[in-house]
């Protein structure tokens, strides 16, 4: 059903001068899902998302948010998206509430509306008792919760994320990811970019591994680990600088094996016969720990990197 | 009732731009209005010592320049050309003050909204585009140079250094003095990621340009080869212009070069700093 269909890219390239920051990338988001884009720094990602969010202009290929091209109806795309940027973009001499309603106002929206709006959203981000506050000495969460509320105030059929969590320290990012969850239950359409492989597991329907400005695979978090990892992983580490020294010794356990610089990954379908086959060989590793695969693993499988380094 | 529900906002009145789908566009006088709020709110914030600066600053110079200096100049010289000097200083100070005022708003907080929390963003993200942030800030800033321009008028009319009613038309004479310093001067924050320029160009363009553009003594009592260097400038234009307001006449023979080199630099500036903008905000 193409009517479903919130935005859509072919081919979509952005370069800066010699440098390609998104190289033609195929990408279609549906209503109601929650798409991420999933890839280290520099993969492309916050172009793609400034592209989508109209304040960066195509260099070629084509890209359609409502059906719209953005470089001909910008402003009627921003007025139906919410947009929430890395950087939170708050005036801090303002209070909270202030920032919401000048946001709204920015919208267009009546001062009633904006009003009433800011009531409700405060409440949705926890922020009621700090309505009056300066935003300058509020935590980091607390500012991005204000930032996904100001998101939020126009009422949006798309929002955009770009590295929600990036810089929060856990508790706080459990908060919002709970917060964005009930948006999504919602039925509101996400987009979501990240370097954090268990925030894409968490909040993403469907997302591709971005590498280079490149995707380098799609599907949904369960589909990428079945497709491109085992089931499980045995991480194996030894006392030593140089792990490549002890590939060989392990040769032969599990299906592949991945060497990084502090570890090396055995993937295997049953991690405790793995585990069991490492101990063994009395190798006398540091330690044997037998996990899930996760999108990490899909990433490094695809790259051969790890996602945050 | 549950907050979280809210969101979902079921009950959206069908004009509203809460609704879901197309929304009405805003047209060019809402998108200024709008973004004229957030610079007013801004505004209201800082009154207090606003309102401090646009009284006191005036009486200060009006005392020693005009008072202080003025009654030297009267007794050895009988004035300016035959005009008492506090007249004459009177629309020279204007001139300066909207130059200052101008200067000031054109310099850090741009820079603030450009690089520090970057809110020209938060604008851009909304359904606006740069040059929906440079007229609505532009014209806020016209609001500061004309209120300051008024102000510094009507207290010197107290001081007795107001000769004739055309002394209201120095307030738009200001206005274009201002802008044509400011709108230039917005090309400073897309192109570096220092503020200490604007100290340079406060000490190396404003300080100077106060001293020798006829503001407190004609440009003809400088050395021939400094002249032309008063022509160049927005501020000697203004003064010409506003002294001449100031005075009751008579209209000065090239009027129409002062008013078309203050608008070159507004018009020019405008374009260059729109691009340069452009450039730094939607790369």
């Amino acid at each position: 059903m193409t009517d479903t269909v919130l935005l859509t890219a072919r081919d979509l390239t952005k370069r800066f001068g010699d440098f390609t920051a998104v190289d033609g990338i195929d990408v279609e988001v549906h209503k109601g899902e929650s798409f991420g884009f999933l890839g280290p720094n520099g993969a492309g990602k916050s172009s793609t998302m400034r592209m989508i969010g109209g304040v960066s202009p195509v260099t070629s290929g084509e890209l359609s948010i409502f059906g719209l091209d953005p470089a001909t109806h910008g402003p009627q795309i921003r007025a139906r998206l919410g947009n929430c940027p890395q950087k939170d973009l708050l005036d801090e001499e303002l209070s909270v509430q202030e920032n919401l309603w000048v946001y709204g106002r920015f919208f267009g929206l009546s001062r009633k509306e904006v009003r009433e709006r800011a009531t409700e959203l405060l409440e949705f981000a926890q922020l009621s008792e700090r309505r009056g506050d300066k935003v300058e000495p509020l935590s980091g969460g607390m500012k991005r919760r204000l930032v996904i509320a100001r998101s939020l105030i126009n009422n949006p059929e798309l929002l955009l994320l770009d590295e929600p969590t990036t810089g929060l320290d856990p508790q706080a990012r459990h908060v919002l990811w709970d917060r964005l969850f009930r948006l999504k239950r919602q039925g509101v359409t996400l987009i979501i970019t990240t370097h954090y492989m268990d925030e894409a597991e968490q909040l993403c329907d469907r997302l591709v591994v971005m590498d280079k400005g490149r995707i380098a695979a799609e599907g949904s978090p369960r589909d990428l680990i079945v497709r491109y990892s085992t089931r499980e992983v045995v991480e194996v580490r030894f006392d030593t600088d140089d792990h490549s020294a002890h590939a060989d010794s392990l040769g032969g356990i599990g299906e592949r094996m991945e060497v990084l610089p502090d570890r090396i990954l055995l993937y295997a379908d049953d991690g405790d016969a793995a585990g069991s086959a490492v101990h063994s060989r009395e190798l006398a590793p540091l330690s044997v720990l037998v996990r899930r695969s996760t999108l990490e693993d899909v990433f490094l499988h695809l790259t051969g990197r790890t996602l945050v380094d | 009732m549950d907050a979280t529900e809210t969101t979902a906002s079921t009950s959206v009145p069908e004009r509203s731009r809460l609704a879901a789908g197309p929304r009405r566009d805003l047209g060019i006088l809402e998108r200024t209005g709008v973004l004229i709020e957030y610079h007013w709110l801004l505004f209201r914030r800082t009154l207090r010592g606003v309102l401090i600066t646009r009284f006191l600053l005036p009486v200060l110079f009006l005392a020693s320049m005009g008072l202080g200096v003025g009654s030297l100049v009267d007794e050895n010289s009988g004035g300016v050309d035959g005009v008492p000097y506090l007249l004459y200083v009177v629309p020279g100070l204007v001139m300066v003050t909207a130059m200052q005022t101008a200067v000031g708003e054109s310099t850090w907080p741009v820079m603030g909204f450009v690089k520090w929390n970057q809110f020209y963003r938060a604008m851009l993200n909304a359904p606006h585009s740069v040059a929906d942030t440079l007229r609505a800030h532009w014209l806020m800033i016209a609001f500061n140079v004309a209120t300051s321009a008024l102000a510094f008028t009507l207290i010197s009319a107290l001081f007795g250094g107001v000769g004739s009613w055309w002394a209201l038309l120095g307030t738009p004479i200001a206005v274009l003095t201002g802008m044509a310093f400011s709108t230039p001067l917005f090309v400073i924050a897309a192109k570096t990621d220092t503020d200490s320029v604007y100290s340079a160009i406060f000490r190396l363009v404003v300080t100077p340009l106060m001293l020798f553009s006829g503001a407190f003594f004609p440009i003809d009592q400088l050395p021939t080869w400094m002249q032309p260097f008063a022509w160049a400038t927005p501020l000697w234009h203004g003064i010409e212009l506003g002294r001449a307001a100031f005075l009751g006449g008579p209209v000065p023979d090239l009027w129409w070069v002062h008013v078309g080199v203050l608008t070159a630099y507004i018009v020019v500036g405008a374009a260059v700093s729109r691009r340069a903008l452009r450039q730094r905000l939607v790369p």
